[in-house]
């Protein structure tokens, strides 16, 4: 019973795009803005500043189904932004508090590991950890990310090989595998 | 043309990594490993780093949420270009300007945004499909609690769930696809409650099988909707909507839901 009219029934409005609809994404939402911002006060800030614009333009999405992605679109579109007016200002809020709340929710024998990722992570830059948010917490496809950041998929694929080095040689040190030409 | 002549890329030992190389270059790529340690040890490194970024920020997603972060949000009128990067200041400004909106017109629209919801709880809506798979992400990833009860008490958790949702809650123990039924918990969300089913195949890749209780409502077809690498088909049918989620293909999926809508209607 795939098809459409197998079954009789009412006709199923579109699903709408309520308030309940964009909840369920915030928790994700926010542990994506966590993890790039690395406090959680700008991050809730942000993710704010994306829920406000998601409400205010929700006739915008034509596919309701696409509504995860639509949001990462609109909160790495806010973030880019106000990353322009942090650098004018030269604000920064250091990572430190992060890692060690991030320490204190792995298991002991990790806390190490886990305090030195999330500092590792900070020193990379924003299209580094988006990338690499993306395809490794957020289990986007190459495709799915390409559609978030508005890039050729191409260039999200460079850019991920770019990013996995960078974050190696932080953690492991070592000297930088020259990735040039991925293809 | 065929393996043996296409130098491996590093693009293609990402995508290897990633699950997302064609079929046809797996032996190819893992040839290339083999034959270069140092390449396959690099790649190891990048296979740690993404355990670890899951394990690291993974605990975020169960942080308890601001009132700012909870509905009902405050939609901002006139969202076009305002700078990111606007002060605090001006947001309160709005804020403040808003819940005097709100304090004056509070009687009115109070009973306007009650009506909106109830004639909503009706149709499914994004809202379903999302709760379903959010649930399944979070459940899907639990290594020791997947489900609250375990297939082993088979007739136990299809007697509580049951009873809790007011329906037969009968579903196939295995499916055609190969995924086996290994338990189910209740789970609550704005409506009341929820039956959660979890599928299991012998590689470990789990489909989740979520039910609402919504009554009043006659049968509809299946549908389709994708989020992230989630996929899942929803239908309404006698009183109750469903969905099936995983990260499976969407014929595995339209196979199980298949089945499951066999099983409650016998």
């Amino acid at each position: 019973m795939t098809d459409d009219d197998a079954i009789p029934g009412p006709d199923m409005s579109p699903p709408d795009i309520d308030d309940r609809a964009i909840a369920a994404h915030v928790p994700r939402l926010r542990r994506y803005a966590t993890a790039l911002v690395g406090n959680r006060s700008d991050a809730d800030d942000l993710v704010q500043d994306c829920v406000e614009k998601a409400l205010a333009n929700r006739h915008a999405l034509r596919d309701p189904s696409k509504l995860g992605g639509w949001l990462m679109t609109i909160l790495h579109n806010l973030h880019i932004s106000s990353q322009r007016g942090r650098r004018r200002r030269g604000a920064e809020v250091p990572v430190e508090d992060l890692a060690d709340d991030l320490a204190l929710s792995a298991p002991p024998a990790d806390r190490g590991a886990v305090r030195d990722f999330v500092r590792a992570f900070a020193q990379l830059t924003d299209e580094h950890r988006t990338i690499l948010l993306l395809t490794g917490m957020e289990g986007l496809s190459y495709r799915e990310v390409a559609e978030v950041l508005e890039l050729p998929i191409g260039t999200v694929m460079s850019r991920l090989a770019r990013a996995r080095e960078k974050l190696r040689v932080l953690l492991d040190g070592g000297t930088q595998q020259v990735v040039r030409r991925i293809k | 043309m065929s393996g043996f002549s296409n130098p491996v890329t590093e693009a293609e030992l990402h995508a290897w990594l990633d699950g997302e190389l064609p079929e046809e270059r797996r032996a190819a790529v893992e040839r290339h490993l083999a034959d270069n340690p140092e390449v396959a040890q690099r790649f190891e490194r990048y296979r740690a780093q993404r355990s670890l970024l899951g394990q690291s920020f993974g605990p975020l997603i169960d942080q308890p949420l601001p009132d700012r972060l909870t509905p009902p949000f405050t939609a901002r009128d006139h969202a076009e270009k305002l700078p990111a990067s606007r002060g605090r200041a001006a947001w309160w400004g709005t804020a403040i300007a808003a819940s005097l909106l709100v304090f004056v017109a509070g009687g009115a629209s109070g009973w306007l945004l009650r009506d909106r919801i109830v004639l909503r709880a009706e149709p499914l809506t994004a809202a379903f499909i999302a709760d379903a798979v959010a649930a399944h992400r979070v459940f899907s990833v639990e290594v020791r609690h997947p489900v609250e009860i375990g297939v082993d008490e088979e007739a136990h958790l299809v007697n509580w769930l049951s009873k809790r949702l007011g329906k037969n809650m009968r579903c196939p123990k295995v499916t055609r696809g190969g995924y086996q039924l290994i338990g189910g918990r209740l789970l609550a969300d704005s409506v009341g409650p929820v039956a959660m089913y979890m599928y299991e195949d012998a590689a470990g890749r789990r489909i989740t099988l979520y039910i609402r209780p919504s009554p009043n409502t006659s049968g509809s077809a299946f549908r389709f909707a994708q989020d992230g690498v989630v996929r899942a088909l929803y239908w309404q049918d006698n009183g109750l909507a469903l969905a099936v989620a995983g990260e499976a293909d969407r014929d595995t999926l339209s196979g199980v839901a298949e089945e499951v809508y066999g099983a409650l209607n016998s």
